[in-house]
């Protein structure tokens, strides 16, 4: 019974906001080191492909934005329901300061997409179910992100919007199976857990420390987002006061 | 991949556009999106420090 406690601590804002805030440096830095190996692997390693030229090379970050975006619904509906369930503040704000990474990224894997289906397919959008659930994707962060900002009483929000992204989360493994489900235009799973890499280990490789980068990129901007919602919560309370007051008197 | 010159590097074999239009917006979106989350971050703890320094949280 000694670790429940200690785990459920993390839990409080006050000892989030510290923790986040001495790891975010690290978190940016792995992400710079990993994206600057990530794009020599891609554009310098790795060789031009067969059928698709250079036009391919998107793929090193278009993978790794699409697979956020659905990583981070998913974080950000578990926390939301955490939030809810347990009444736990921390987790319903981490789930609001994941929504507009989230949101970024879903954009980002439509952007890179249509510039990649555009010289591939002849077309910067297609009805396609991929790109289509990828699209719905795009509206229920948005529509999560309005839902809490619309709702003045926080925690009322907070449930809304926890709501909203339960339901919601039924879209990821859509998205995710819609190359099997239908017959679509969109390619198959880059990354199979049962078959062999189809794929140059290379560009594997350059893949794979893009999705590294963007994970840790994803973790530094979300907490440096959290730590501001804690702060605009929670200005009132006795830690955040003594915390500030005790960086005061450190500056002075 | 061996590229002969810079010109070669940037028209990427005639996908210039497509390439460095799709790598071009994510890294503006990555530097702008930490710079906003920061802002919002320091806006918020002026505010509390507002706060601290007129006495009036309690």
């Amino acid at each position: 019974m000694n670790k429940l406690p200690r785990f459920y601590t993390f839990a409080a804002p006050s000892r989030f906001y510290r923790l986040a805030g001495w790891t975010v440096p690290w978190f940016y830095a792995v992400a710079v080191v990993f994206a600057l190996a990530g794009l020599y692997m891609g554009f310098f390693v790795a060789p031009v492909d067969a059928t698709q030229g250079n036009a391919y090379r998107i793929i090193f970050i278009h993978v790794p934005a699409a697979w956020m975006s659905m990583v981070l619904y998913m974080a950000m509906a578990g926390w939301a329901a955490v939030g809810w369930a347990f009444n736990a503040r921390m987790a319903s704000m981490l789930a609001r300061a994941l929504a507009p990474t989230g949101a970024a990224f879903t954009f980002l894997a439509l952007w890179t997409g249509a510039f990649w289906g555009k010289p591939t397919w002849g077309a910067w959008w297609v009805w396609d179910a991929r790109l289509t659930s990828e699209l719905i994707l795009l509206f229920l962060y948005l529509g999560f992100m309005a839902l809490v900002e619309a709702i003045d009483d926080t925690r009322r929000a907070d449930q809304a919007g926890a709501l909203l992204a339960i339901v919601g989360a039924v879209n990821v493994p859509i998205i995710y199976f819609s190359v099997r489900w239908w017959n679509t235009l969109h390619q198959g799973a880059s990354i199979s857990m049962t078959a062999a890499p189809s794929m140059a280990s290379t560009m594997l490789t350059s893949m794979l420390l893009m999705t590294v980068a963007c994970w840790s990129y994803a973790f530094a901007v979300v907490f440096v987002r959290a730590r501001a919602i804690v702060l605009e919560r929670e200005r009132t309370t006795e830690w955040v006061q003594t915390l500030l007051g005790s960086s005061l008197e450190g500056a002075s | 991949m061996n590229w002969n010159s810079a010109g070669e590097f940037f028209a990427m074999g005639g996908y210039g556009l497509y390439v460095w239009g799709s790598y071009g917006v994510m890294a503006l979106w990555m530097v702008v999106e930490p710079l906003l989350a920061q802002r919002r971050f320091s806006a918020a703890r002026l505010v509390a420090l507002e706060l601290e320094t007129s006495g009036e949280w309690q």
